[in-house]
């Protein structure tokens, strides 16, 4: 299992390394959308209004943390499944979004628009949501306060364990590794 | 005919919403523990590491084990010589659910009305309950928060008498396959079989109430529980659906008489957090 460190904002150069099944920790800044911010940022993007954080080399965290407690950066932080972002994914790799980082299997068409853009998935591990919340170092809501745990964050990350699920060539980790590991 | 105060319940259900969200029970830690020897995938037994010390992390730091803290479902098993004093049961359950996800720092993560508000309750009201009134004066209250990614796997389907157990082990089996990894495997899969429309999803959740090891007390029923997560688990999809040998850690089947035209089926996914807890007064 190859190891790689990485730091944001990716870049072409990087992401072609980071092959599929490869395991990354990921440090730099992220920024957290959901549902609910994805519509948004895709209806700002139609009405071609201002953007709450530049797309470019950027990489977004499908999750909706929990609050935080007292002395706490940020509360539990785990990924939420990212196929229900598919459909606004690839206007946002057009844009220049290079990584993602959720679970669960994405369709054909981000598949496409990832080779198309040279960007990558992670997968963070569902439900290690407290573990994973250690590595966000800051967190600052920056936009759509009033969607709660669905606003837009800024996170700070320090080596965030990730696996790439799919790498910029269309290689997918859960096609590979449900192969490699059924027994019919 | 005993009195309880509902304020008693309200105590309860809080303390219970919190513990299920930040302590694992014992059963599935210790699933974890063992499961990780026998995982044979390399990355499967990283990702059971990662789960082990997830569970310790949430329970030493008292914050939950996964930021979906789901659903406030209640399981009520009310003796029929109690009598609730204090005010309204419904309303001290909902004041419980309230307490525990301000007090527990848990996520509030329902949706005013499915078609007219996308509007948060904010305080991840209201509960669905669930009462089943028993023999006795005691009164057996369970909490299951459950998350949305495992629902949204989970499957009914009315299928024909002829379909028969092969048709519902096909059906279990194709539900995990779809599911992959959006479910957070390793899972509980709970099988409902029987009854009616809504019955048998009853049944399938109720399923996931047991513990691991815990076979139906049919000795017929509790082969194919055994049988079928061996057939699930050489899907091969493995721990976060990466790739491995388990991709369940038990499967449970509850049954009910069915109607003689019809043969419902559930598979109610439930991921490995698998957070339930009980107390009994």
């Amino acid at each position: 299992m190859d190891v790689l460190r990485a730091e944001t904002p990716l870049v072409d150069a990087v992401i072609k390394e980071m092959s599929v099944g490869t395991r990354i920790f990921l440090s730099g800044t992220i920024y957290t959308a959901r549902d609910a911010a994805h519509e948004r940022l895709v209806d700002l993007i139609a009405a071609h209004k201002p953007l709450p954080f530049d797309m470019e080399g950027s990489v977004i965290y499908y999750v909706g943390p929990s609050p935080a407690k007292p002395g706490h950066v940020i509360g539990a932080a785990g990924p939420t499944t990212s196929s229900r972002m598919d459909p606004y994914t690839p206007l946002l790799l057009d844009r220049g979004v290079k990584g993602m980082i959720g679970k669960g299997a994405r369709s054909r068409e981000v598949i496409e628009a990832m080779k198309k853009n040279c960007a990558v998935y992670f997968g963070a591990t569902g439900g290690a949501a407290a573990l994973l919340s250690k590595s966000i170092v800051e967190a600052e809501v920056i936009a759509f306060e009033e969607l709660g745990t669905e606003a837009v964050r800024r996170l700070i990350i320090k080596d965030m364990p990730l696996i790439v699920i799919n790498d910029c060539e269309g290689r997918d980790l859960y096609i590979e590794g449900q192969k490699e590991w059924a027994s019919v | 005919m005993r009195v309880i105060d509902v304020n008693e319940i309200q105590s309860i259900v809080k303390e219970l919403f919190i513990r299920a969200c930040t302590d694992i029970n014992d059963d599935i830690m210790d699933s974890f523990v063992k499961s990780r020897e026998r995982e044979e995938s390399p990355v499967g037994r990283a990702v059971f590491d990662q789960l082990i010390q997830n569970a310790e992390i949430a329970q030493k730091e008292s914050i939950p084990i996964c930021q979906d803290t789901g659903f406030s479902v209640i399981f009520l098993e009310i003796g029929q010589e109690v009598a609730f004093a204090g005010g309204l049961l419904r309303n001290a359950l909902e004041e419980g659910v309230r307490e525990a996800y301000t007090e527990g720092y848990l996520r509030k993560s329902i949706v005013k009305n499915p078609l007219t508000s996308p509007e948060n309750t904010k305080d991840n009201t209201p509960p669905i309950i669930h009462t089943d009134i028993v023999s006795g004066d005691r009164v057996k209250v369970t909490v299951l928060p459950k998350g949305g990614g495992s629902e949204n796997m989970s499957r009914i389907k009315m299928m024909k008498p002829a379909d028969g157990v092969e048709g519902l082990k096909n059906f279990v089996i194709e539900t995990v396959k779809t599911a992959g990894a959006n479910p957070c495997p390793p899972l509980l899969i709970g099988v409902g079989a029987g009854g009616t429309f809504d019955y048998v999803a009853f049944l399938a959740k109720k399923a996931l109430l047991r513990h691991i090891g815990e076979r139906n007390p049919d000795p017929k029923i509790a082969e194919y529980e055994v049988d079928w997560l061996k057939e699930v688990n050489k899907l091969g999809i493995g721990p976060a659906g990466l790739g491995g040998r388990i991709t369940a850690l038990d499967l449970f089947i509850e049954l009910f008489p069915r109607h003689i035209a019809s043969f419902p089926a559930a598979v109610n996914i439930q991921c490995h957090a698998a957070r339930s807890k009980s107390y009994t007064i």
